[in-house]
């Protein structure tokens, strides 16, 4: 007689914001779900069956008015390797762990890192813009980018997924500095040809395109300010994957219209999407996109199994594969 | 009055291009060129070709114009070389030119890492839908992100490079570092070394390539072996999740099959930074499909490269104007 499935709490199947049919069915092989419309019809109901909450995409949010909702819940399984959007401590206080899905992310994300990088250097937007308007008569021989091989590339936080841009970046022959808390291996280094720069200073005005590839924490929240923007080239692209709040968003408008920098890619903002009417979003030297750093059908699928494996363990009450312990 | 300067100032050669502006030379890189030519624009030419076309000894070559037409190179009894810009010369009748006792020239190698960084932009924007991802950061009507703007794993995927030459090489290795397993098709093989060196594997039959490729790249010559090389047969044999690349010629590509197999889902998507002709007619089919990128043949255009070609073709044109070895002439095979 099959054992009756656990009970998950999800965001919602299908849809713009809902998980694909094909990721849902990987979290029905192991869970009962209930979306997140359906168990506000009945928390009480749900409430008491449920004990993995799958948080996608931020959603459903693990607020504390939710989670005194979920007595049983002993897992919050998170897709993607960011948790700055979850109170562990909090979590962990209900008696519930806290798990994210590293590794797996590292790939797609860098992969769009270059993606971005190459996108900005070379126009591609606005070639594409230019190539499709209707009023378009000529070939255009003054949308001029910057060279992207032997460049410097300047990599704030080189974890997992920095590194991974550094090894993309090789091919290209770019000169790759970084800054991180700790320093790397000299073999790590050496395997990538990267620099170690102690200051942050000398990475800001010595790189051709500043990356950043840091976790959001107190220390790197606001990270990249007035001064940090001044320190770097006119020429200079600012490339951001991690956070939006590492960005101080002011500071990098002001940095843009006044040609501080040359231009800015960004996979994320704060918040997400922007404001309608905010001044970034009309920008000509800014390149957007809606966070989808780690959207492949592949990625995604990788990242859902990982979540799901995180989340039976926490149910059985084994030992979580990518449990998160406060700092 | 000074002989000296006056002299060393007559004694530049005159060369003849199309124009300085957004459609011709910009201005920014016209100061490599007055180092040894006095120029004169097309326009100006033909307000007085009797006058002016004895003068001129090369014409200075840029995205096709002035166009080497036998009319224009039967009014400059004086000329030694057509200096190209770029390394595509399929717009030249080298033939007839050389027949002429014209010397043509072009400028490859110099652009070969710009257009190797174009072919991986356009591969990593189709693939991730940068541009679809930012149509939809900036639009208006945007209320909250979509989950659903999924696109393709680049890394560990297959690369399919159909010529092997100096930038479809220069591919290979940027695409090293995305862990792609890379196929190639040439007309000859390269050496094993060379091959070793990127990781390439050859495909002898291009239809094997063609079938097994999650991204398949054409970087060869316009000739008339490549022209419609990539029509409905290779099309259908590509998979229905694979994205064609185009940074060689639009000639190259049977452009009305494409539209179909894009229209049909037989592939997934095409980025193109040439198209026949550039620009495409503004009611043309692949302006309006949502899984084409385009861009208007930007393959080489940064300053830095733009500065390189526009030295190697003036170096050129001065090596022909002074009787001297052509560093890169296109000679007859």
């Amino acid at each position: 007689m099959e054992e009756e499935k656990p009970w998950a709490l999800i965001s919602e199947v299908g849809g713009p914001h809902g998980y694909l049919e094909e990721l849902a069915d990987i979290v029905k092989q192991h869970f009962q779900i209930v979306c997140y419309k359906d168990f506000l019809q009945n928390p009480v109901l749900y409430g008491s069956k449920i004990q993995a909450l799958l948080n996608w995409k931020y959603c459903p949010a693990a607020k504390p008015w939710l989670l005194k909702l979920l007595p049983c819940l002993k897992v919050v399984a998170s897709g993607g390797v960011g948790i700055d959007h979850l109170d562990v401590p909090f979590i962990n206080s209900l008696g519930a762990k806290v798990a994210n899905t590293p590794g797996v992310v590292s790939d797609a994300t860098a992969d769009l890192a270059m993606g971005l990088l190459l996108a900005s250097a070379r126009n591609i937007l606005e070639g594409h813009q230019i190539a499709t308007d209707p009023k378009t008569v000529h070939i255009p021989q003054n949308l001029m980018g910057v060279e992207v091989t032997r460049a410097t590339l300047g990599i704030i936080g080189m974890g997992e997924i920095g590194y991974k841009i550094a090894q993309r970046s090789k091919g290209f022959e770019m000169k790759v500095m970084y800054h991180k808390r700790t320093r790397r291996s000299t073999k790590d280094e050496q395997a990538v040809g990267a620099s170690y720069c102690e200051n942050l200073d000398d990475l800001l005005r010595c790189s051709d395109f500043v990356m950043i590839a840091v976790n959001l924490t107190s220390e790197t929240s606001g990270l990249i300010g007035h001064r940090e923007l001044s320190l770097m080239k006119p020429t200079a692209t600012l490339i951001n994957i991690s956070r939006g709040l590492i960005v101080n968003q002011d500071a990098l408008l002001e940095a843009l219209q006044s040609g501080t920098i040359r231009a800015a890619a960004l996979d994320v903002t704060h918040p997400e999407p922007l404001p309608r009417d905010h001044p970034l979003l009309e920008l000509p030297n800014v390149l957007i996109t809606p966070h989808i750093g780690i959207s492949t059908i592949t990625t995604a699928r990788g990242m859902v199994k990982k979540m799901v494996e995180n989340a039976l363990a926490g149910v059985k009450g084994l030992p979580v594969p990518n449990e998160v312990h406060p700092h | 009055m000074n002989i000296g300067t006056q002299t060393m100032a007559e004694d530049k050669p005159w060369a003849l291009i199309s124009e300085v502006s957004e459609q011709g030379f910009i201005e920014e890189i016209t100061d490599i060129i007055k180092q040894h030519f006095h120029i004169i624009c097309l326009r100006d030419f033909l307000q007085n070709p009797q006058q002016h076309g004895p003068k001129i000894q090369a014409i200075l070559m840029w995205n096709t114009y002035p166009a080497a037409e036998p009319s224009l190179l039967s009014s400059l009894p004086s000329l030694k070389v057509v200096a190209n810009g770029g390394v595509g010369i399929d717009h030249l009748d080298v033939p007839y030119i050389t027949s002429l006792g014209v010397k043509v020239a072009n400028t490859p190698g110099v652009v070969s890492d710009a257009t190797a960084d174009m072919a991986m932009g356009l591969l990593l924007a189709s693939a991730r839908k940068i541009v679809e991802g930012h149509q939809i950061a900036v639009d208006p009507k945007t209320t909250s992100i979509p989950q659903s703007l999924m696109g393709v794993e680049v890394t560990g995927s297959t690369l399919g490079i159909i010529g092997l030459g100096h930038i479809g090489y220069k591919i290979a290795q940027r695409s090293k570092g995305f862990d792609m397993k890379i196929l190639y098709h040439n007309r000859h093989r390269r050496s094993v070394e060379d091959e070793q060196s990127v990781g390439a594997s050859y495909c002898e039959n291009m239809d094997d390539l063609l079938r097994e490729s999650d991204f398949v790249v054409l970087v060869v010559n316009l000739s008339p072996e490549t022209k419609g090389l990539i029509s409905h047969r290779e099309l259908s044999l590509m998979k229905p999740t694979a994205t064609l690349i185009n940074v060689s010629r639009g000639l190259v590509v049977d452009q009305d099959a494409l539209v179909k197999a894009l229209r049909s889902g037989e592939i997934r998507a095409a980025a193109l930074d040439v198209t026949h002709p550039e620009p495409l007619p503004r009611d043309h089919p692949l302006l309006s499909l949502p899984n084409v990128l385009i861009t208007p043949h930007v393959g080489t255009y940064t300053y830095a490269t733009t500065r390189r070609m526009v030295q190697c073709m003036v170096d050129n044109a001065v090596a022909a104007v002074n009787g001297l070895p052509v560093p890169n002439e296109v000679k007859l095979k």
